[in-house]
């Protein structure tokens, strides 16, 4: 199946400097019960962003309206706990397409990277300066050129390179998919099956 | 031949494919599914136009979203239903093993596929749930995966996946009496912190891991993944195949005496070389409790709650604390409990309702403390009726729930309510993780035990000591 192509992101960001922000945050248990992959970002960080009567809560910073875009900046450790990719689900169909961090736990960025997601990771200075430029100034225009591997703000000079594993880079570059990949293996699989020594 | 680790024999072996700067193509032994990450799973496959390529290797079971109570009945939640039931059809259409709900092999996938024999030393496992890890307590390379990947599974028998660092954590010495392989798990955690093993697959060794059940060693490779680990492996020794030559499907068939002679080759070879290494005494370990909101944050159960400078986001601790409601400095014995939940992938297991069960025998509830027991699976239920456990617990003046995830993550009517403290056997203390606004304390099964007779966050050292004279 064709996905959408990641090249060039150029938006301003959304700061949420916390640590070890868990999956349960991202999306709840109980807003896992859907057959689809649709509509989670209606529910994305729900109980951060609204109380227990569905109001919203005006200083958490989804509900203010100088932060917007499609980078979240978040803290150390993010997407760590529960394996559900309905947390990715919910981050992309809220609008975002990259987050940046000092750390990722492991299956977010997997679960992200097989939705289009793109998880860029920094040095902890480097996210301090990102954290500190954009809370103080949230019209700042962040760039995040995939190809080149790199983070900028052109009017301010800042530059940072993220690592990416070469294989994943080109799926989302050109937009593909690991299954399709993977399917066409069948015979190596196959193979393998037969000749396995374990 | 270069010396070796476990998890690199059983990992290269199931190498279909190196990738060139990319990850491996890894082939997958055993796909458990349950009906929460596989929906989407099956919808995709159905998109592409593809089938299950190997659905006995497949096995499902509903956990996650079922009722603990008249489970006999239609689950009362349409939407949670319509995904049981989804599960079902998927399953059906697919031809895969399917545990419903009320099947007398239904229950927690991380406790049945061990029970039924289905989880066997030098295996790839992988589930669409983090708790995956649990199953290398037998010598398995088992982690959790996204629903993309659970797509994969199905339709190729296979991953893609970069190869984790190695870290072995050897733990000598014993467990003193009291502590339980919860505690050893909680104290590891709060000693690196709840993303200390993130990219690496840990091996844990060591006399005092040695010296466990399996039942606790699940419990430890369960809580891997709440140090960010991809997951825990135990080498397979004794212990293993004791356990493994009771369960009647495994033994009397012929794979057994197969596997007797190749289970021997899985273990780190001497001088195998680990990215990093770390070291523990067990008689160090106290009780623990935890006092944040990440499992990372524990402390022994007579400690203080430490101050914010121990971490390098001060706003993040701080505002764990006021969660909590808790503040540095405070001692946490003799806190009032509202909750006690013993349950879950980590503690549902016999032997957690068996120590439950010594605690409170000859004991009283509390009268303020609502306490859910809920066993693991359909078999631990009648385990506990046979041995006398459950007529204990009803003595003492507890009920024994339904087998399910429950009040683990809340996702059926089992919610901690808002501001509520909950002694819990489960593995996370996130916030609203047990219900929105809960507060969870999480500890072994007799420290919940000591919770749910006294109304309070009590030292299960002390009651040993009262049952000792």
């Amino acid at each position: 199946m064709k996905r959408e192509k990641f090249t060039i992101l150029e938006s301003t960001c959304v700061p949420l400097p916390q640590s070890n922000i868990d999956t349960d945050q991202i999306i709840p248990a109980r807003f896992l019960s859907a057959t689809s992959r649709e509509g989670f970002g209606e529910n994305l960080f729900r109980d951060w962003r609204f109380d227990k009567e569905g109001n919203r809560i005006e200083g958490f910073v989804l509900n203010r309206p100088e932060y917007k875009g499609s980078i979240l900046v978040t803290g150390s450790n993010f997407g760590c706990g529960s394996s559900r990719e309905h947390a990715v689900w919910a981050i992309h169909d809220h609008g975002f397409r990259a987050v940046v961090s000092d750390s990722f736990a492991d299956i977010f960025r997997n679960n992200a990277l097989n939705n289009g997601l793109l998880p860029v990771q920094v040095t902890s200075a480097e996210l301090g300066d990102l954290t500190e430029q954009i809370i103080r100034s949230p019209e700042t225009r962040v760039k995040i050129d995939l190809d080149q591997q790199i983070i900028t703000i052109e009017e301010t000079g800042f530059t940072a390179s993220f690592g990416i594993n070469a294989f994943k880079k080109q799926c989302l570059l050109q937009g593909l998919d690991n299954i399709d990949y993977l399917l066409g293996m069948k015979e190596e699989i196959m193979a393998f099956e037969k000749n396995r020594s374990l | 031949m270069e010396p070796q680790t476990l998890f690199d024999k059983i990992w290269d072996a199931h190498v279909v494919k190196s990738v060139e700067e990319g990850p491996d193509v890894l082939y997958i032994d055993r796909h458990y599914i349950h009906e929460v990450t596989s929906p989407q799973a099956f919808g995709g496959l159905r998109q592409r136009g593809a089938v299950v390529f190997r659905p006995e290797r497949t096995t499902a079971t509903a956990d996650h979203n079922i009722p603990t109570t008249d489970q006999h009945l239609p689950i009362r939640d349409e939407v949670s239903r319509a995904q049981v039931e989804t599960l079902a059809m998927n399953c059906q259409a697919a031809g895969i093993e399917h545990f419903g709900i009320g099947h007398p092999s239904n229950g927690i996938v991380h406790v049945t596929g061990p029970e039924m024999g289905y989880t066997l030393p030098g295996m790839t496992i992988v589930c669409g749930d983090s708790h995956t890890s649990t199953h290398g307590a037998f010598g398995t390379i088992a982690f959790g995966i996204g629903t993309s990947e659970v797509e994969m599974v199905l339709a190729t028998q296979c991953i893609m996946q970069t190869k984790p660092a190695r870290m072995r954590i050897t733990i000598n010495g014993s467990l003193n009496k009291g502590v339980t392989s919860k505690d050893l798990i909680l104290y590891i955690i709060s000693s690196i912190s709840t993303g200390g093993a993130t990219g690496y697959f840990v091996e844990f060794a060591g006399e005092a891991v040695r010296q466990l059940s399996m039942e606790a060693r699940m419990t430890m490779c369960n809580m891997s993944i709440e140090m960010g680990a991809r997951g825990g492996l135990i080498a397979p020794d004794e212990v293993t195949y004791n356990y493994l030559s009771e369960i009647p499907a495994f033994s009397e068939s012929p794979m057994a005496q197969s596997l007797a002679d190749k289970w021997h080759s899985l273990q780190t070879d001497a001088g195998a070389v680990f990215d990093k290494e770390l070291h523990f005494d067990a008689s160090d370990v106290p009780p623990m409790i935890t006092y944040g909101t990440n499992p990372g944050m524990g402390m022994a159960i007579d400690g203080t709650i430490p101050d914010a400078a121990i971490t390098d986001n001060t706003s993040s601790y701080n505002k764990s604390l006021d969660y909590m409601g808790f503040r540095p400095g405070m001692s946490l014995l003799g806190h009032p409990v509202d909750y006690v939940f013993l349950g879950s992938c980590t503690n549902g297991r016999i032997e957690d309702l068996r120590a439950f069960a010594a605690m409170v025998e000859g004991r009283k509830k509390a009268p303020d403390v609502t306490v859910l027991i809920v066993p693991g699976s359909q078999k631990v239920a009648r385990e506990a009726e046979r041995e006398g456990l459950a007529d204990i617990l009803r003595r003492a003046g507890f009920e024994m729930r339904q087998p399910g995830c429950s009040s683990c993550l809340a996702m059926n009517d089992d919610k901690i309510p808002p501001g509520k403290y909950a002694v819990s056997t489960s593995n996370r203390n996130f916030e609203g993780r047990q219900g929105p606004g809960a507060r969870t304390i999480l500890a072994g099964p007799l420290t919940a035990a000591a919770a749910a007779v006294t109304g309070r966050i009590t030292d299960p050292r002390e009651l040993m000591r009262i049952c000792d004279f």
